[in-house]
């Protein structure tokens, strides 16, 4: 049924569409990052797309390959009960390491954009206010990151006379390619 | 007998406030998870922790003297955790309720804290997950048994409101079954294998 999505979508903007298909039933369009709004503001707008519902934002960290992450929206349009994902490439480099933000589109983008920020380090360019919504605000670094190292413990208080493992933790996370601080 | 051993009416006088203390448990349940559907069945009629005088959750620690960490603790929640156990008035005692409590349980991750002992003291560890109400039960009477002797971790000698300090509270935990983790190795298996 999302076919015809895919057709008119790629009908409508051929030079947004880099790659599309369909895996165990599930309808993907891959989609170049400048063109993203725009393929996200016609899919929600379109009478015969109307996709008003953002049910799931998230990342892929593909780890070793270029790009290394990639941005999944999940749409549901609830007049015609069909649904799509876009997916979009997006470079581990920390100047190029962003999407545009969706949150003037779908209001459900904002806190969906602020974990996918916590949780894999992608900016959400023009989001209102991008701040770690899971983490608290003294962590270091990005965990659902394939190279956030797996032992690493960031303890906010401990006993006095409870092991420490700071030092560990330095070590580990000076070791990851992740350790910005922000 | 009081006039041969000056000691005797004060030991007799500690006994009975262990006594009532141990039989009068004002709960606080720092409920986080899913375990907190169990310690429910063991407030519940079925189980019925009104038999031990443990009946009566204060939702607010300062007015509890028994706090039970019921579910994961995150790193970002164990700040709180460590407020509302110094907002509770002395003397006081703290129960880990199932395995995430006791040591993070399955959870080895950037988030989870292993164990409500890192924090702050713990005097019983109810392993489970969740634990049966019946592992509870057994827990609250290691704790009672503890308070009787007067071994709790913060219990102040009569005349003496000071607190015991986080050194001296260390080698006090004991798991439900008279273990413990923080003993040295030649204390932790009760020489009778019986809840000391």
């Amino acid at each position: 049924m999302a076919q015809r999505v895919l057709d008119l979508l790629t009908e409508r903007l051929p030079h947004a569409v880099l790659e599309s298909g369909t895996y165990v039933g599930d309808e993907m369009a891959l989609i170049s990052r400048d063109h993203l709004l725009e393929v996200l503001a016609l899919l929600r707008d379109d009478p015969e797309l109307d996709f008003a519902m953002l049910s799931d934002l998230t990342v892929v960290d593909w780890l070793g390959q270029a790009p290394r992450f990639e941005v999944v929206y999940h749409l549901y349009s609830l007049r015609h009960k069909h649904r799509i994902r876009i997916k979009v490439g997006v470079d581990q480099e920390e100047s190029e390491c962003w999407v545009p933000s969706a949150t003037g589109l779908w209001h459900a983008a904002a806190w969906a954009e602020r974990e996918a920020w916590d949780l894999y380090g992608v900016r959400f360019k023009d989001h209102p206010d991008l701040r770690r919504i899971l983490m608290y605000e003294e962590f270091v670094g990005h965990p659902l990151r394939k190279d956030y190292p797996q032992n690493a413990r960031q303890p906010l208080i401990r006993r006095p006379d409870a092991p420490a493992t700071d030092d560990q933790t330095t070590r580990l996370l000076a070791n990851s390619h992740d350790r910005r601080v922000e | 007998m009081s006039h041969q051993n000056p000691t005797f009416v004060p030991t007799v006088l500690q006994d009975a406030v262990n006594w009532a203390q141990k039989y009068s448990l004002f709960t606080y349940p720092f409920a986080t998870a899913c375990c907190a559907m169990e310690f429910m069945s063991t407030m519940g009629a079925r189980y019925d922790i009104a038999r031990f005088g443990a009946e009566f959750p204060r939702f607010s620690p300062r007015q509890a003297d028994l706090l039970i960490v019921i579910g994961t603790i995150t790193e970002r929640q164990a700040p709180v955790l460590r407020r509302i156990y110094d907002q509770m008035p002395d003397p006081k005692w703290v129960m880990a309720f199932g395995v995430c409590a006791s040591t993070g349980g399955f959870y080895q991750n950037y988030t989870v804290m292993p164990g409500a002992d890192q924090v702050i003291p713990v005097d019983v560890y109810v392993p489970g997950c969740p634990p049966r109400p019946e592992q509870v039960l057994d827990g609250l009477m290691a704790l009672q048994r503890r308070i009787q002797e007067h071994r709790g971790h913060v219990q102040a000698e009569l005349g003496n409101t000071a607190a015991i300090g986080y050194r001296d509270r260390r080698h006090l935990p004991v798991l439900s079954d008279g273990t413990s983790m923080t003993l040295p190795p030649e204390e932790r298996m009760p020489k009778d294998g019986r809840v000391r």
